[in-house]
């Protein structure tokens, strides 16, 4: 009787803790969506700001990601393979700009690639004007959001058995074969969870793009700024906006999600 | 037992501290102000302590619009210093303040960074700025810049805006990039550019284009230290008080 008991009142003990946190995490969320009507969201999507950013946020956060994955991959490939004590060194210098607070790493980027920045006067002449540019809102969400995808495909990498790769080179797959048909597919799951995952985080930058890259409309005025901007003068725009992310953040997550049944592989 | 002890020990501490702290304390007076009367207010407060024995100053700076949106939804406040009449009056008429009185007026000035990079010389060069920051038309500044440009002409107004870089949420954003020399010129309180004044120069908008921002202050309708309060903006408005506003750039209303 005693032991079962124990379990019981473990159980709900950890049902109660779970679900307090559950309920905390789900209700600013929620009454985001409850105290807007239909209505509100359908004028929030024709507030002449939302097209603009919307457009700016897509083509941004997609060109950031494709940016995190052809950089990121083999970077973590060396990160999730190399045993060097380097290699740990790196790996934690990688996780930095979470712990950096993104207003701060917005004036780290100007101080590194602005006019008056440590690169500024190479940049300026090669002609190239980063500061209050969409490049500049784009170099702002690889920084913020490489350490989600860095550290995913590199934990994705680390998990492979070894013997699968010497395996597949004895059978005389040339090394980019190795790579594609081999070690991509066997990471793919954690790949994939890595860069949703740096995706929504790039989706929602706001300190270190308005710091960096400004705030204009259709040219650095993403989603996230733009909800701010309108928060100055209409909220209910701003509330509308702020579902719109919300709703394009939780698509991400859900589909890119891996599934459950392949974890059991 | 131990454990007992030991909780009975915390216990004790917690609500023997809380008993002598409560004994002591001070009032404290909470004035609410506008960002960029950051600097005038912090010398404010500190006058008036001295002048108040046993009253403590705790001053919350933000926004005009937010802190309006505080006290909409009942923050604890004594004062409320606004940067322009709007939120005041939106306040006065919820009668959450009473009498509201202008103590400081502010212009806005163009500021280039330190050396002039862009050779701006007047306001007439200001198309030269070919980086220039300025803010959104949702805050005070960002309107007043607007009606500056309508004053000087459709077509010196379009050249500007031909050249804006970027539209900030608050003057402290428009202060950042032009004093890290980012961008050629930007457009802020005189006041703002005065406390930066190592790190940016300011060049005068003729008076018959510029606008004057009006600072309203009052007495919250349930402020807590009322007395307090009221002797607060009594400060602000004496010589004295008019004296600090006035290094720190405020016109005298």
């Amino acid at each position: 009787m005693r032991p079962s008991l124990r379990r019981r009142t473990w159980r709900a003990a950890g049902y109660a803790l779970g679900g307090g946190l559950l309920a905390f995490l789900a209700l600013p969320v929620v009454a985001l969506f409850v105290t807007g009507s239909p209505t509100d969201w359908l004028a929030g999507l024709r507030h002449p700001i939302t097209a603009p950013a919307l457009l700016l946020s897509v083509v941004t956060t997609a060109i950031s990601l494709g940016v995190l994955v052809v950089f990121g991959t083999p970077l973590a490939w060396w990160l999730g393979r190399s045993e060097a004590r380097v290699a740990r060194v790196v790996e934690t210098v990688v996780q930095l700009p979470i712990v950096v607070p993104p207003a701060v790493a917005g004036l780290a980027l100007l101080l590194a690639f602005g006019r008056r920045g440590l690169l500024g006067p190479l940049l300026e002449g090669v002609g190239i004007d980063i500061e209050f540019s969409t490049i500049a809102v784009v170099l702002a969400q690889v920084f913020v959001a490489a350490p989600f995808y860095i550290q995913a495909a590199t934990a994705a990498f680390a998990g492979i058995d070894e013997n699968l790769l010497v395996v597949a080179r004895t059978l005389g797959a040339r090394p980019a074969t190795v790579l594609f048909r081999v070690a991509l597919p066997l990471a793919r799951r954690g790949l994939i969870a890595g860069g949703a995952l740096a995706w929504a985080r790039a989706l929602g930058e706001f300190g270190a793009t308005l710091m960096f890259a400004g705030n204009l409309s259709g040219r650095t005025q993403t989603l996230p700024l733009a909800v701010y901007t309108a928060l100055e003068s209409d909220l209910r725009a701003a509330q509308a906006l702020a579902v719109i992310l919300v709703v394009i953040a939780l698509a991400i997550i859900i589909f890119l999600r891996p599934r459950r049944g392949l974890h059991r592989r | 037992m131990k454990r007992l002890a030991i909780a009975a020990l915390i216990g004790f501490g917690v609500f023997g501290s809380g008993a002598t702290a409560r004994a002591e304390d001070p009032k404290e007076l909470t004035v609410f102000a506008a960002a960029s009367l950051r600097e005038s207010f912090e010398d404010l407060a500190e006058a008036f302590e001295a002048k108040s024995p046993g009253v403590k100053v705790r001053v919350n700076l933000a926004g005009s619009q937010e802190l309006r949106t505080q006290i909409e939804n009942g923050a604890q406040a004594d004062v409320f210093a606004s940067a322009d009449q709007k939120h005041m009056a939106t306040l006065l008429k919820a009668k959450l303040v009473t009498a509201p009185r202008v103590f400081a007026r502010n212009t806005p000035v163009i500021i280039v960074p330190k050396g002039n990079p862009a050779k701006v010389g007047s306001f007439e060069q200001l198309p030269k700025a070919k980086k220039l920051v300025i803010g959104v038309p949702e805050v005070p500044i960002g309107t007043y810049t607007l009606q500056i440009l309508d004053k000087a002409g459709a077509d010196f107004k379009q050249k500007v805006l031909a050249n804006v870089v970027s539209r900030e949420l608050n003057v402290r954003q428009v202060m950042a990039k032009v004093s890290l020399g980012e961008a050629d010129a930007g457009i802020v309180y005189r006041t703002d550019a005065i406390a930066a004044k190592d790190k940016v120069e300011i060049i005068e908008i003729p008076a018959k284009l510029n606008v004057i921002a009006e600072y309203p202050v009052a007495v919250l309708t349930k402020a807590p230290q009322a007395a307090a309060a009221r002797a607060f903006v009594d400060l602000l408005l004496s010589s004295e008080g008019q004296k600090r506003l006035a290094a720190a750039g405020f016109v005298a209303p």
